[in-house]
């Protein structure tokens, strides 16, 4: 049995699965059945000042791709709508009742010190592990002067965060809004400003879908709609180049990580500690269906463990982030090319046409004695593997290495780069 | 008469029966399991988990199965089923688990559960042996009578609580129905020796085969020198027809046929009538009208007194034997069994129809089918003889059956009994397995 058992800036949690803040951690009896079905944690749904933002109906916009639903997920949901006092209540009993529990609180109010000051300091008598900066928001918070208003400019994420440690003595996570051009920028901001970790990505501001009848953006609200953030399945590529980036940064000087972006089993979650995060969120896939695929999540990284022998989340923590390198980086003279095994072809075609039409010419259409045969032609495959991805059976075409193990060489020292620096 | 007819042996070629004996389904490889897991919708208060006799929680299974996470689903199968292979391979899940699927509902599609529960627990069990752990040692002991599904799940789940089992299997070999019983092609491989293997490989479990209840046990010697005591004995006698010619040569008990092919090591050998008649309506009367039929008989007709809908063989069943070639024969009973020189040539037929008050009554018409084999498959019963001490029989009987309560504890103090030989029993494998593990906790709560 792998231990599970995690520790994300002073932060400890049973597993390294927590929800993230949004509607699931709304209230005590969402979080509380949570923490029932095994979940290691929560971050509660943002806290804001008194009075309460108001909610529209309906909320959520999604994008379905060949009949799986919410592939993608997109709201226009705002910050918590409940008194800051009823929050802070059951926060505590919370805490109280699930002691070994992570929890969390995220928080949003306007960039004032004195707004910080106050928050933090009743969020610490509730007996809460820590601090959530939601930075990320890319909605209707933003517009006021907060969410990714504040988590788009470094600056002010360093600002908070320093009033934030200032003020509390509780761990702080800052969470990062993918909306931006890199996102180095506020994590290197999160580090100087003294946080303790970093959570992302928020969502990613997004149109869900047109409704080409009411012709409004979805969700809409009486006719119209709103940008909102995106989320679920369909941002994980996303989220996991952003959790690299960060890991990878000499000057964020390996903050730790709580990853976040469509995590939906126990896979997605070994792929963001892979490359790096400590802990990961997840909401969308609750949101689809119920907190009970923490079973999944739990028993799948464990048995995954088991079989590569980690006995712990660290020992594999960030083991990809050592091979995630820049193009530049790569070995030039690494070759491979596609094969199709024949017996299990069931002629579909997908790979010539993909090759043929969009690619290199180098898979034949054949006919012989009548039949249909789809062969490479390996001295035009580039070893794109279009071929491999289009493939509707598994194992079917595979990348075989042909360059016969030549010195790994990258476009910097290859002869061919009219840029390259002559060798001494 | 030509020398061709009556009841021989190897009238198929040894490929024929081989081809015909071999798994009757296809299991699914990983790709095909992984479209049907994506199927399921992981429905919350599953209709298919409260389908199921020993509510696995199907979805959950299902999920691991698409996450790749295929030990954890098969964990997940075997936690409230030991015997989720045999079962996913003989369940009439049509009326159980997949019959309740919302996609019935939707599309009259179900995802197939049995395949995937197959899927995971085979994955399982070509790797390791059974996941759980003996319990810590109680000092109790339970004596368990009979190596079927109830038995062995009963005492797989005691050694789990930590307690020591012994079980008394009449026959030769553990695994009961599943041994002598289910057809051969729906278990091939010995596999369901495979299976017992696996559940007592946890351990604290002593099979002693050869050990009849009331001739080589008593119950009271049982109860003496037990802590607790397990029956799981299922229906040892047959129903017999009652009719005239019953003792005919070629008139055979289905069970016995069924055992004798099941157990023989060359099927090319076993002898099958050219012109077989069956009569019965339940899984029994199915198995061995197909089995029959692919041994090489020519002709096979299952006569059953009612209708369709009344048969306890499911529909998928039905279909399967005319799938196979066995002619399904309705609204008939046998009035006598015909021969000469002292074998069965024929039997001969009623026609019923449903009177006025709904039971059966005869319209006096009458057929004859001609038959050189005629099986017996109108049902099996308890045979109480053994459940006696000192001459009195101590244990509550029903219609024939044990009786029990919601725990599975009988009328006898620290005797509890589930499967086939208890009055609430369904002949279904699943259910033996849930009232063995039902019982196996109250034996538990008995003993602490």
């Amino acid at each position: 049995m792998a231990d599970l058992r995690c520790e994300i800036g002073g932060i400890k949690s049973p597993n390294p699965f927590w929800l993230a803040s949004a509607p699931p951690t709304d209230k005590e009896y969402n979080v509380v059945r949570a923490l029932r079905a095994g979940w290691g944690g929560v971050v509660w749904k943002t806290l804001g000042l008194d009075p309460p933002v108001v909610n529209v109906s309906s909320r959520y916009g999604t994008l379905t791709v060949d009949g799986q639903r919410m592939t993608g997920f997109n709201n226009i949901e705002l910050i918590t709508d409940r008194p800051l006092e009823v929050n802070l209540r059951e926060i505590k009993q919370v805490k109280r009742d699930w002691p070994d529990r992570a929890i969390v609180v995220s928080l949003m109010v306007p960039c004032e010190e004195p707004c910080w000051e106050t928050i933090l300091k009743q969020v610490e008598e509730t007996g809460a592990d820590g601090v959530e900066l939601n930075f990320g928001c890319p909605h209707g918070m933003s517009e006021r002067g907060m969410g990714s208003a504040v988590g788009q400019v470094p600056e002010y994420v360093e600002m908070v965060a320093r009033w934030c440690k200032k003020h509390s003595r509780m761990p702080v996570l800052v969470k990062l809004t993918p909306n931006v051009s890199s996102i180095l920028g506020p994590a290197r901001a999160a580090v100087a400003g003294t946080a303790d970790g970093v959570s992302l990505i928020n969502t990613i501001n997004s149109i869900a879908s047109v409704d080409l009848d009411v012709m409004a953006p979805t969700p809409t609200v009486d006719g119209k709609g709103a940008h909102g953030g995106y989320c679920g399945p369909a941002v994980k590529p996303i989220a996991l180049a952003m959790v690299a980036e960060i890991d990878r940064d000499p000057e964020c000087r390996n903050i730790p990580i709580s990853g976040i972006g469509g995590v939906s089993n126990w896979r997605d979650a070994a792929e963001f500690i892979a490359l790096g995060s400590t802990t990961v969120q997840v909401c969308t896939a609750a949101m689809h269906y119920g907190f009970k695929i923490v079973d999944d999540m739990i028993t799948g990284l464990n048995d995954w463990m088991d079989v590569k022998g980690y006995r712990t989340i660290e020992d594999f923590r960030g083991l990809a982030t050592r091979n995630y390198v820049n193009w530049q980086d790569l070995n030039m003279n690494y070759e491979i090319v596609a094969r199709i095994d024949q017996d299990l072809c069931i002629k579909c075609g997908l790979c010539h046409v993909a090759c043929e039409d969009t690619s290199h010419q180098s898979i034949a259409a054949m006919r012989v004695d009548g039949a249909r045969r789809y062969e490479v032609v390996e001295s035009e495959c580039v070893g794109c593997n279009l071929c491999m991805h289009v493939c509707p059976v598994d194992g079917c075409i595979t990348m075989h290495r042909v360059d016969e193990n030549k010195p790994y060489v990258t476009w910097k020292d290859d002869p061919r780069n009219p840029m390259r620096q002559a060798a001494e | 008469m030509s020398e061709s007819s009556g009841i021989a042996a190897g009238r198929l070629s040894a490929v024929d029966v081989a081809a015909n004996f071999t798994d009757v389904k296809d299991p699914l490889d990983r790709r095909r399991a992984l479209i049907e897991a994506s199927r399921c919708y992981f429905c919350y208060d599953a209709p298919c988990m409260e389908a199921c006799p020993t509510g696995i929680d199907i979805p959950n299974f299902i999920r691991k199965i698409a996450t790749d996470n295929v030990r954890a689903s098969a964990v997940n199968i075997l936690e409230e089923n030991i015997f989720g292979g045999a079962c996913a391979r003989v369940c009439p899940t049509e009326i159980l688990c997949e019959e309740a699927c919302v996609r019935m509902t939707q599309e009259s599609k179900p995802v197939q559960i049995g395949a995937l529960q197959r899927y995971a627990t085979d994955w399982l069990m070509a790797r390791e042996g059974q996941p759980f752990e003996r319990g810590e040692p109680t000092g109790k002991h339970v004596a368990v009578v009979g190596a079927g599904p109830a038995g062995l799940a009963c005492a797989h789940r005691l050694a789990m609580l930590g307690h020591e089992v012994t079980v008394y299997e009449a026959r030769e070999r553990a695994g009961g129905l599943n041994e002598y019983g289910i057809a051969a092609y729906k278990v091939p491989g010995g596999f369901a020796q495979s299976e017992v293997d696996f559940i007592t490989g946890i351990g604290g479990i002593t099979v002693e085969c050869g050990k009849a209840l009331g001739r080589d046990v008593t119950l009271a010697a049982l109860r003496r020198d037990h802590d607790a005591v397990f029956l799981g004995c299922g229906l040892a006698g047959v129903r017999a027809l009652g009719d005239e010619g019953e003792s005919l040569s070629g008139v055979v008990n289905a069970v016995d046929f069924i055992a004798a092919l099941r157990q023989a090591d060359d099927l090319t050998t076993l002898p099958v009538g050219r012109r077989v008649v069956v009569i019965g309506g339940g899984n029994t009367a199915i198995d061995v009208a197909v089995q029959s039929k692919r041994l090489g008989a020519e002709d096979v007709t299952l006569v059953y007194r009612r209708g369709a809908d009344d048969m306890s063989a499911t529909w998928h069943e039905q279909e399967f034997a005319q799938q196979n070639g066995v002619r399904l024969k309705l609204w008939a009973r046998p009035v006598r069994i015909l021969g000469t020189g002292g074998k069965v040539t024929g039997v001969e037929f009623e026609y019923t129809r449903r009177g006025a008050d709904g039971t059966l009554a005869g319209t006096g018409e009458t057929f004859t089918i001609e038959a050189d084999q005629v099986f017996k498959a109108i049902g099996q019963m308890l045979v109480p003889d053994p459940l006696v001490e000192g001459g009195n029989q101590v244990l509550a009987l029903d219609g024939g059956k044990i009786v029990i309560d919601d725990d599975r504890a009988t009328s006898l103090r620290g005797v509890f009994a589930g499967g086939d030989c208890v009055a609430t029993g369904e002949d279904l494998t699943v259910q033996a397995v849930q009232d063995g593990k039902v019982a196996a906790h109250a034996i538990d709560r008995f003993l602490r």
